[in-house]
């Protein structure tokens, strides 16, 4: 086995930071996705434009605003010392807090797309049945928008995993804490160790090819629009 | 006293401003009005009639709720909408059925009528809903997939739904519309049967003629946002001063019984105020049944004599009341009366002139045909 136990620990610390970034991105990406996707606010453009930052920004900007606003002189930086939990640059907190940006855009935008895709009939149905906004989300929306939210998932999951640029901003290479598997990678070709490399590499790409796959084959059957893709 | 009170209120009174403004190339164009102040009855069933686009949609979308516009809106007496209120819609007592059959494609028939009884009026009377899905010929459809529902079967499950949720007021939005003439016939007698076992009344938007003679008790006729008639079916459809421009689908409707069956040719006799009919037999129908009869415009030519050597068997004697000419319009609409029942009869201005037919006149009406429509 080519893999160490260092390689093992970078790889436990990504599904461990991946698995906590999906799980706060559904949470934080319904609300923004359902208000996106109903409102005619002239606020909408810029709002679509911050979460959608990500995907045409350089990781190292992403990763250098948030080190300053993570900082002790920035403002989330100050919040978190006021406090007691320290400084957030150089913790695992710290890329859970980074990836949370980084992702955001993979998971709102498929469960945005499944919900304008979805359009208003059916809210409006269930309104003529008696069900309130909040049974409407739960009983309507959630089930009918289902696929997109498993696109959402699997795509903030897989994105946070290849997640390099950022980390390596804000994160640095602290076993355990913050070396995950990318920066592992990264550090074995730095130091000329090809074969480690190579291992941990080939983990990545056969699971980003397993995780797209499960979401094309998941898809196949429903319209690419309510799968948000 | 205080019963009639109540019999007065037993309706839905409407009065609503709606504007919407279409945004093109930055400027408001054909800004859309709907403004209306109408008192519809609160039983049988009331048709809103009109050509697509005159804000039928709208009006039933405002009294859902669905839609905001400003105004009152009042069912019995209950306060759906005015200045301070606006009772959204999951809190009107009320049912839809949309033009196209909305139903919920994450669940099955079953589990599409469950959504509704789940959150029925716990206060409404019990509900035989294996009598509604028989009533409706649901029961092998309803452990199908949405997805694998005919248009018709759609549109039926969707009723179903819609009743099961205990409305006090149904309204549907030309739930016939997106289904082929088939299919149509095939719910329009569950309509017809809804309408006599049921005690709710029905807001039914159409710009069918046929579906309206059908269905409808009480008409709502609106043109480009506003009302132009308004009042029972018979009355409206019969009133020649009113700009309902039905063309070829100008006709009566009369209330009739049917009082003998003529096996051998495969006719029966219906009776109504002032004469009768012989007609082509309908299956289901028993002597002593009540029916509605339609009669095209079109289908009555006058005579002065009674022709005797005519293929046409229903000649009445009849009485013009009322001439409709137009200088510019070569169809003239008669109003003549069968004894009490006042029906239409189309000709051209040329005919009017050559018979000199005047207000008043004793003619005999030759009806060619005539239509059992329920």
């Amino acid at each position: 086995m080519l893999l160490s136990q260092e390689d093992l620990q970078a790889i436990w610390l990504t599904l461990k930071l991946a698995s906590l970034v999906t799980v706060l991105l559904l949470i934080i990406a319904t609300p923004i996705a359902w208000w996106l996707s109903q409102t005619h606010s002239p606020l909408k453009p810029f709002i679509s434009a911050i979460v959608a930052l990500p995907l045409v920004l350089p990781p190292t900007v992403l990763g250098f605003y948030l080190l300053l606003v993570m900082g002790p002189e920035g403002f989330i930086g100050q919040i978190t010392n006021s406090l007691g939990l320290g400084l957030l640059p150089f913790t695992f907190a710290g890329l859970v807090f980074a990836s949370l940006f980084y992702s955001l855009p993979f998971v709102v935008q498929p469960i945005q797309n499944a919900m304008l895709a979805m359009g208003k009939r059916p809210l409006e149905v269930a309104a003529t049945l008696r069900a309130s906004p909040i049974d409407q989300f739960f009983n309507v929306v959630l089930p009918l928008c289902k696929p997109g939210f498993i696109s959402a998932a699997i795509l903030g999951f897989a994105h946070t995993v290849g997640e390099f640029g950022v980390i390596l901003m804000i994160g640095g290479n602290i076993p355990g804490e913050t070396r995950v598997a990318s920066v592992q990678i990264y550090d074995h070709v730095e130091s000329l160790n090809y074969a480690n490399a190579h291992a941990l590499s080939l983990v990545l790409l056969v699971f980003s090819f397993i995780v797209l796959s499960a979401v094309y084959s998941l898809n196949r059957n429903i319209k690419p629009s309510i799968a948000g893709l | 006293m205080r019963s009639d009170k109540n019999s007065q209120k037993k309706q839905l009174a409407i009065k609503l401003k709606y504007t919407a403004s279409q945004f093109k190339n930055q400027a408001v164009e054909a800004a859309f009005v709907l403004q209306l102040d109408i008192t519809i009855p609160s039983q049988g069933i009331s048709a809103i009639f009109g050509p697509s686009g005159c804000g039928k949609t709208t009006l039933l979308r405002c009294i859902a709720g669905l839609e905001k516009a400003q105004g009152t809106i009042q069912f019995n007496h209950h306060i759906w909408q005015d200045d301070k209120t606006f009772l959204a819609s999951h809190h009107r007592p009320l049912a839809y059925v949309f033009q196209e059959a909305s139903l919920f494609d994450h669940l099955n028939v079953r589990g599409n009528l469950r959504f509704a009884q789940k959150r029925a009026d716990k206060n409404g009377p019990p509900q035989d809903v294996q009598h509604l899905i028989r009533l409706l010929a649901l029961e092998d459809l309803l452990d199908r997939q949405t997805q694998q529902l005919s248009g018709g079967e759609r549109q039926r499950v969707a009723i179903a739904r819609a009743l099961l949720i205990q409305p006090q007021l149904l309204l549907m939005d030309e739930p016939l519309a997106s289904l082929d003439s088939g299919r149509k016939q095939e719910i329009l007698p569950f309509l017809i049967k809804l309408k006599n076992e049921l005690a709710i009344p029905i807001i039914y938007v159409s710009h069918d003629v046929d579906e309206v003679a059908r269905l409808a008790d009480f008409i709502v006729v609106m043109q480009q946002g506003q009302i132009i008639a308004t009042g029972p079916l018979k009355q409206v459809l019969n009133d020649l001063s009113l700009p309902i421009q039905l063309g070829d689908d100008s006709g009566s409707v009369i209330d009739a019984i049917i009082t003998e069956r003529d096996e051998s040719w495969q006719l029966c006799k219906v009776s109504f105020d002032g004469g009768q009919l012989w007609l082509k037999q309908q299956q289901n129908t028993g002597i002593g049944e009540k029916v509605r009869i339609r009669i095209l415009a079109r289908d009555i030519s006058l005579t002065l004599e009674k022709n005797t050597h005519s293929s046409i068997s229903n000649i009445l004697p009849a009485k013009i009341s009322q001439i409709s000419l137009q200088e510019d319009e070569p169809m003239a609409l008669i109003k003549l009366y069968i004894g009490t029942t006042p029906i239409l009869a189309r000709l051209t201005r040329r005919s009017v002139h050559q018979l000199q037919l005047n207000i008043g006149d004793n003619v005999w009406a030759q009806i060619k045909s005539a239509a059992l429509i329920r």
